[in-house]
């Protein structure tokens, strides 16, 4: 038997200059240690069915003791074949299926593929349309952070924060539902305009809900962000530095906790964002305490915007004016030829876009979602790109883990924020 | 039943009282009942949970339609220890052995519900990459179509699930048999599993590109 | 249209192909030889600094006279600016293109997941496998346009194969730490790992 000299030592939540965790060794004499102890490294499988891993995502973790050596993150069991589907769909045909990439942010992923869909085609949508896009994925990026926040609080053992962002969902579901009479999967969109104009009372019941839910957050800010237990188990955890978040690609809360001041509607302004009051938070650290004061901070920012949304939300269509693009209302089609021509060419045949190519990225709850159209002039594109925020995301946790404890390892998971269905797509 | 005779031929008193008994408590089914009732009480639910059907169901479990009225807040992340397994969400090919090792590791009685359009056909993806419905891999008491189904069409279905297994009789034991794979590593037949798998409906449109 | 593109034109000359700019985007056609010259440059050349790789993606055409493209979308957060990348390979012939995981580690996913879906082959990748798909997939490469929306074997084939894969059974070589133990391993372990077989799990002894 080979001899071998063991140095025993524990991880501890300080860092140190470089921000390595600390490592603290343990004082032993090397009689009374076995040769064998502390040599060898534990592989265990966390997934792809597992209460913490946030959908079907396996990560198969190496261990020495309690610490992470290693952990690799297997992905595509939700894959589902949405960019092969979108081949042999019409471009409003593909806008249900990106209800089911992001299904935790759903009318963002339908405003995120028409906009890259109108890009390719030439389209001006209407005010109208413009602001009640920015009220759909304002909307959005709130109940996918209270998916976030509550299940995040659950993995760090955290229960009734849970709840309360849940019921917050709910009313939003309320009013999604009486936008487009769906809770969840809602395909609002259409290229040119959107599926049905809000109803009256879904104005009121939208600025009820801004005006309350800030009390939510503010509970929710209560209960987490000076908790000792909380502060314990995400301060200095998961840290990635400025350079190394912008290498990996990541974008979103991610990006943002790690001190890059990167956001799409500041930064690349779509939808008339340029002219929203509103602030980009920045986090310093890029630890897992960081992201959540981001995304909480989102929030907030997001009831902001809305506020402002529904002051300015004009009269007018909501459609664009063009009967080769937006179907004709059913009672022209029924009467004037015309009209049911362009109806009918529509729905056999599909918008034909023009030959060429275009890429729209919006700022998801996630981090960029970019949309790639390429086209041949047939109303089917040739291929369709989902530039998926969430799995570029992910990547990067076999460099944030390392050196962790496996409960970090949940935090760290946790404070990625994916969504399998589109990190698989 | 043996029957103890008296010295003339005719069944003791006895007896008569010992076979009336049995058949009041077995025949007309109160433990049948009972073992039914606290079945179907307090499923404990193991959520496969995917795609956006998971999101529906953790809306049901939480506050406004409360799973806990049925008895079903305590969810088995382990398969160990549940009763049902409910599948939300689409099921790729590469989960496919997942779920079964899962139904498999499950012990009986067990019942699945099928939670979704995307886990009873395969919904919207008819494509290489998805199982066109989890019964050609696990058997499947209850389906619940919808896509996403609503909270109240998932309670339904767990109702529809209480019901079943109330219905169920204590003694059939080919309810509690295990559907393993068969010879040619598959639960059904190859040509019921493509005959299933058919698309149906009369768009082709869906299959051409362009 | 972006700068970058004639600064492109005037220090890789003939390596250029064609630039196209249209809706806003600035599109570069760049000889697969050159493309990862052109790619360092770009992003570690002051002035430029593409310093964040937005996506690695592939398309392929349904007319098959048309070529194979590779696509890099590049982004520089200091100016705010985009430029996409595209390298044309024959759709019928190798499909080999250098990797930029050494440039920007975002990469890595994205190279595989291009792998996977294309069957792109990226050198110098240091775990090129299968991402999306199970690693021992055996129907192609789905987003080709000769592959069938809904696969190319019958749906109790793909049940079939698909539950044969041994859920346990992918581990890469990275994973189970190989080359740091090899020597430590048992025998035949190292006789069938020698010969390729990772995904099959013995029976115990």
């Amino acid at each position: 038997m080979s001899k071998r000299t063991v140095e025993l030592s524990v991880a501890t939540p300080g860092t140190d200059a470089q921000g390595n965790p600390l490592r603290v060794p343990i004082p032993a004499s090397p009689a009374d240690v076995d040769p064998e102890l502390g040599g060898e490294h534990l592989l265990i499988n966390l997934g792809p069915q597992h209460p913490a891993t946030h959908g079907v995502l396996r990560l198969v973790v190496e261990l020495e003791g309690e610490t992470v050596v290693r952990v690799i993150p297997h992905v595509g069991y939700l894959h589902s074949g949405f960019e092969k589907l979108g081949e042999y769909r019409h471009y409003n045909q593909i806008v249900p299926l990106t209800d089911r990439t992001d299904y935790l942010a759903p009318m963002s992923n339908n405003v995120g593929v028409v906009l890259a869909a109108e890009k390719l085609m030439g389209i001006e949508i209407t005010p109208r349309c413009q602001v009640l896009r920015v009220i759909a994925c304002e909307m959005s990026r709130i109940i996918s952070h209270m998916v976030w926040l509550g299940t995040t609080s659950i993995d760090l053992g955290a229960f009734t924060p849970f709840l309360w962002a849940f019921q917050q969902r709910e009313r939003i579901y309320n009013l999604q539902e009486m936008w487009t009479g769906a809770r969840l999967t809602t395909s609002l969109t259409r290229v040119g305009g959107l599926m049905a104009d809000v109803p009256d009372k879904f104005v009121t019941d939208l600025r009820h809900f801004t005006e309350t839910y800030p009390d939510t957050l503010d509970e929710i800010d209560r209960v987490l962000t000076r908790n000792g237990v909380w502060v314990g188990r995400t301060q200095n955890i998961g840290v990635l530095t400025a350079e190394e978040a912008i290498n990996y690609s990541l974008s979103g809360p991610m990006l943002r906790a790690s001190g890059v001041p990167w956001d799409l509607r500041k930064d690349k302004p779509y939808l008339g964002y340029e002219t929203y009051d509103f602030d980009v938070p920045v986090g310093e650290h890029g630890d897992v305490y960081d992201r959540y004061l981001v995304r909480l901070e989102e929030c907030y920012q997001s009831n902001k915007i809305l506020k402002q949304a529904l002051d300015r939300l004009p009269q007018g269509p909501i459609n664009v004016d063009d009967p080769r693009v937006i179907l004709p209302p059913k009672s022209h089609a029924m009467n004037d030829m015309e009209a049911m021509i362009y109806h009918f060419k529509q729905v056999m045949e599909g918008v034909k876009a023009p030959v060429g190519e275009a890429y729209a990225g919006i700022e998801n709850p996630k981090g960029e979602l970019g949309n790639y159209f390429v086209s041949d002039g047939t109303a089917k594109p040739v291929r369709w790109r989902i530039r998926p925020p969430a799995f570029i995301n992910l990547a990067s946790i076999s460099k944030m883990a390392e050196g962790h404890l496996l409960s970090d390892l949940i935090a760290i998971n946790a404070s990625v924020d994916i969504v399998m269905g589109e990190v698989d797509r | 039943m043996k029957h103890l005779q008296t010295v003339d031929g005719s069944d003791s008193w006895l007896t008569t009282k010992a076979q009336s008994l049995f058949e009041w408590v077995i025949k007309t089914t109160r433990l049948d009942k009972a073992v039914n009732l606290s079945r179907a009480n307090s499923l404990w639910p193991m959520p496969f949970g995917t795609a956006c059907c998971a999101i529906e169901f953790m809306a049901t479990a939480a506050s406004r339609f409360d799973l806990a009225r049925f008895g079903m807040e305590r969810q088995a992340f382990s398969p160990r220890q549940s009763d049902v397994l409910i599948c939300a969400g689409r099921l790729p090919f590469k989960l496919a052995p997942v779920i079964r090792r899962i139904y498999d590791q499950m012990p009986q009685p067990k019942w699945v519900i099928s939670m979704g359009a995307c886990a009873s056909t395969g919904g919207i993806f008819d494509n290489y990459a998805m199982v066109q419905g989890i019964d050609t891999v696990v058997p499947v008491d209850v389906y619940v179509p919808g896509c996403p189904p609503r909270p109240e069409g998932l309670l339904y279905g767990i109702l529809m699930l209480h019901k079943k297994i109330k219905g169920e009789d204590l003694f059939d034991s080919s309810l509690r048999d295990e559907h393993l794979l068969n010879d040619k590593g598959l639960r059904l037949d190859p040509e019921t599993i493509d005959e299933i798998s058919e698309p149906f409906g009369n768009s082709v449109h869906q299959f051409r590109s362009a | 249209m972006n700068p970058s593109a004639n600064a492109l034109q005037a220090t890789f000359g003939n390596a250029i192909g064609r630039v196209v700019d249209a809706r806003g985007e600035t599109i570069v056609y760049v000889a697969p030889a050159k493309v990862r010259d052109v790619l360092a440059w770009l992003k570690n050349t002051a002035g430029q600094d593409y310093n964040y790789l937005v996506d690695v993606t592939a398309v392929e055409y349904r007319d098959r006279e048309r070529p194979l493209e590779v696509v890099w979308n590049l982004r520089s957060l200091s100016s705010r600016q985009d430029l996409r990348i595209k390298v044309e390979l024959d759709p019928r012939g190798e499909l080999v293109v250098p990797s930029v995981v050494d440039l920007w580690a975002g990469a890595n996913w994205l190279e595989r997941e291009v792998y996977d879906m294309f069957g792109v082959t990226f050198t110098g990748h240091p775990d090129l496998r299968r991402i999306l798909m199970w690693e021992t997939y055996a129907e192609g490469y789905p987003l080709r346009k000769d592959f069938p929306l809904r696969g190319r074997y019958s749906r109790s084939e793909q049940v079939r194969q698909a539950l044969n894969v041994n859920p346990e059974g992918h581990y890469s070589m990275e994973e189970l730490a190989i080359a740091d133990a090899y020597d430590e391993l048992p025998r035949d372990m190292r006789d069938r790992l020698a010969r390729g077989e990772r995904d099959k799990i013995p029976n115990s002894e």
